[in-house]
């Protein structure tokens, strides 16, 4: 009678620890650890202070070169636009009635430029720019928005610094809460 | 005869010559009922009573009948904006839809590098940044989790462009039809964010697509502890490859963009990435030359789907005037409808369920008397917040901004009872 008393309350117990409910915020012991390796592969976002930015580094003649082979036949050959978006011009537009959306007239960082060039440009190819040419074609980019001189270099320290026109105008709508992160 | 507005059901003829594919002729009294074989009317016995019908699974996974072939996505009346097929967009068919579901097969799309075909199993969730434990995730990891399940609209910032003289020609699925509303299931993404330990200093959160344009948005660390999914379903199956399959981000109530589809990776920072498609674009020039990012919520705004652009209305005496509103602030409390311009106005009906960040369903009795009518709708949120007229939104700001264009829609009814967009 002890025994099987026993074993009935161990039987209880052990089902009960069987069908224990999860907690909400508890680990669920789902996933594994992401490795550096795995990490680094996708890791290419770039930030507004040049975090992300690779070694590497492209001048505004390579960059032309670049841009005529595989930029120039969707944005014109001087970054005029058509059929896709214009990259240069429109400077001193953006507070008329008319304003003309550009790289130069428009984009408040330059940084971007690179973020977005390497991770979806060009179109039909995306990642596929080696980081000196992200680099070089950043550089004509810039070159033909009068923003950085015919024989700039940019790497991962000059351009976060090259000064983008509009950056002032930018006004962020969303107001953090003020305090720690929920 | 009583019912002729009604006739949804085309005729033969009509899906032979794709007239049907217009929504104007769902209430366009059909000029082909007179041509229209007798025999199936009563008092004769129809053909499709007097032999058995089509076998179970025919086919395995169903379609709707071929009489409503018309009901189908469409790019915009008069030709797309876009130069590639791929960064382009679908408008879903508003006119033709009935309560507050869209099926999945509808459901608008805006992509930027195409739709890309992903095998789920070689699929993988990085959550890293200022997080104690950066971890990656298997879709069989994510599915572990426990899930939910809740309905919201996603609506593209830039649904509507009314901003200009309105373009008589436009349909509702036009003018409102990057708007959906689904079921949507997934993990709620705080569960996760938990799991992996996010750090006190993280306050924005990048997310990035698998697709070829890596789509990425910062989004606010509020919002992802709030209310935000990992989605892997939609109205019950699992995503349609046009909606980020096997998994997508899905933030109620924010422009639909930052509902990044494909998600493959997290990162936790402290401050925004000030990606491309947070500054170049989903960005308001305002008439000061200022120019407004981070615009996330979708305002109050609402829309009559029937009668609406390209419909007619047979002839005079009772009609319901039906139609959506939605707010990304809550839910609509209440949607009033006007048949005179903004004359006077009527509250209509809100049918059940009315959710939050979800596309509610309004309903008014209307007799057209005949002449000419001007159908306006204007919805209300729980905050409060009334849908503006068109002169009301021009006073803050106007095309310069392109984005979250959310005034009342006027449908105009001319005297023969043919609708079209007044703006």
């Amino acid at each position: 009678m002890r025994a099987k008393a026993f074993i009935a309350a161990a039987l209880a117990a052990s089902l009960l620890s069987i069908s224990a409910p999860a907690r909400a915020g508890e680990d669920y012991g789902i996933g594994r650890p992401a490795t550096s390796e795995e990490i680094a592969g996708w890791n290419i976002d770039v930030a507004p202070d040049g975090a992300g930015l690779p070694p590497g580094q492209g001048s505004v003649a390579q960059g032309a070169q670049i841009f005529a082979d595989k930029c120039a036949a969707c944005h014109g050959d001087h970054g005029q636009g058509k059929p896709m978006d214009a990259l240069a011009g429109g400077a001193g537009t953006i507070a008329t009635p008319k304003p003309v959306k550009t790289v130069g007239s428009y984009w408040p960082y330059a940084t971007t430029l690179y973020d977005f060039i390497h991770r979806a440009m060009p179109f039909n190819a995306p990642q596929s720019l080696s980081p000196d040419e992200v680099y070089a074609v950043s550089a004509y980019v810039l070159f033909l928005n009068h923003l950085v001189p015919a024989d700039a270099i940019l790497d991962a320290k000059t351009l976060p610094k090259v000064a983008m026109p509009n950056r002032d105008a930018f006004v962020s709508a969303f107001t953090p809460a003020p305090g720690k992160a929920p | 005869m009583v019912r002729r507005y009604t006739n949804k059901s085309a005729s033969r003829r009509e899906i032979l010559t794709g007239a049907a594919s217009l929504a104007g002729a769902a209430l366009a009294a059909s000029t082909a009922e007179a041509e229209t074989p007798t025999s199936n009317l009563p008092p004769g016995v129809p053909e499709w009573q007097q032999q058995p019908g089509a076998e179970v699974m025919s086919p395995p996974y169903g379609q709707p009948s071929p009489f409503e072939a018309g009901v189908i996505r469409r790019e915009r009346t008069g030709g797309s904006p876009y130069p590639t097929r791929q960064a382009a967009v679908s408008l879903t068919p508003l006119q033709d839809l009935h309560g507050i579901i869209t099926p999945n097969g509808l459901h608008y799309e805006r992509h930027h590098g195409g739709v890309p075909a992903i095998d789920p199993a070689q699929h993988r969730l990085i959550i890293h940044g200022l997080v104690d434990r950066p971890m990656i995730f298997t879709m069989a990891d994510i599915l572990r989790f426990p899930a939910t399940s809740r309905l919201h609209f996603l609506e593209c910032s830039g649904n509507t462009q009314n901003w200009g003289k309105p373009d008589a020609a436009l349909t509702v699925q036009d003018t409102h039809g990057l708007l959906s509303c689904c079921e949507w299931t997934g993990v709620p993404l705080k569960t996760v964010l938990d799991a992996v330990g996010v750090r006190d200093e993280a306050r924005w959160m990048l997310a990035e697509g698998a697709d070829s344009a890596a789509m990425t948005r910062s989004i606010p660390i509020e919002k992802a502890f709030d209310d935000a999914l990992l989605a892997y379903a939609q109205n019950g199956e699992r995503l349609r490859p046009e909606q980020g399959y096997p998994l997508r981000l899905l933030l109620p109530g924010y422009e639909g963009n930052t509902s990044v589809k494909w998600l493959r990776r997290l990162k936790l920072g402290e401050a925004p990435w000030q990606t491309r498609e947070e500054t170049s674009k989903y960005s308001w020039i305002m008439p000061d030359g200022s120019v407004r990012q981070f615009n996330f919520v979708m305002e109050a705004k609402s829309v009559i789907t029937s009668p609406s652009g390209g419909q007619k209305l047979a002839e005079p005496g009772f009609h319901e005037i039906s139609g959506v509103a939605w707010s990304g602030h809550g839910k609509v409390t209440r949607v009033e409808v006007s048949t005179d311009g903004g004359g006077a106005w009527s509250d209509a009906a809100l049918q059940e369920p009315v959710l939050p960040k979800c596309l509610t369903r309004f309903r008014l009795p209307w007799r057209w008397p005949g002449g000419p009518a001007l159908l306006s709708s204007r919805a209300t949120d729980e905050t409060g917040a009334v849908q503006p007229s068109r002169e009301a939104l021009l006073k803050q700001r106007d095309a310069r901004s392109y984005y979250h264009y959310n005034a009342i829609q006027n449908w105009q009814v001319a005297a023969d009872g043919a609708v079209t967009n007044a703006g």
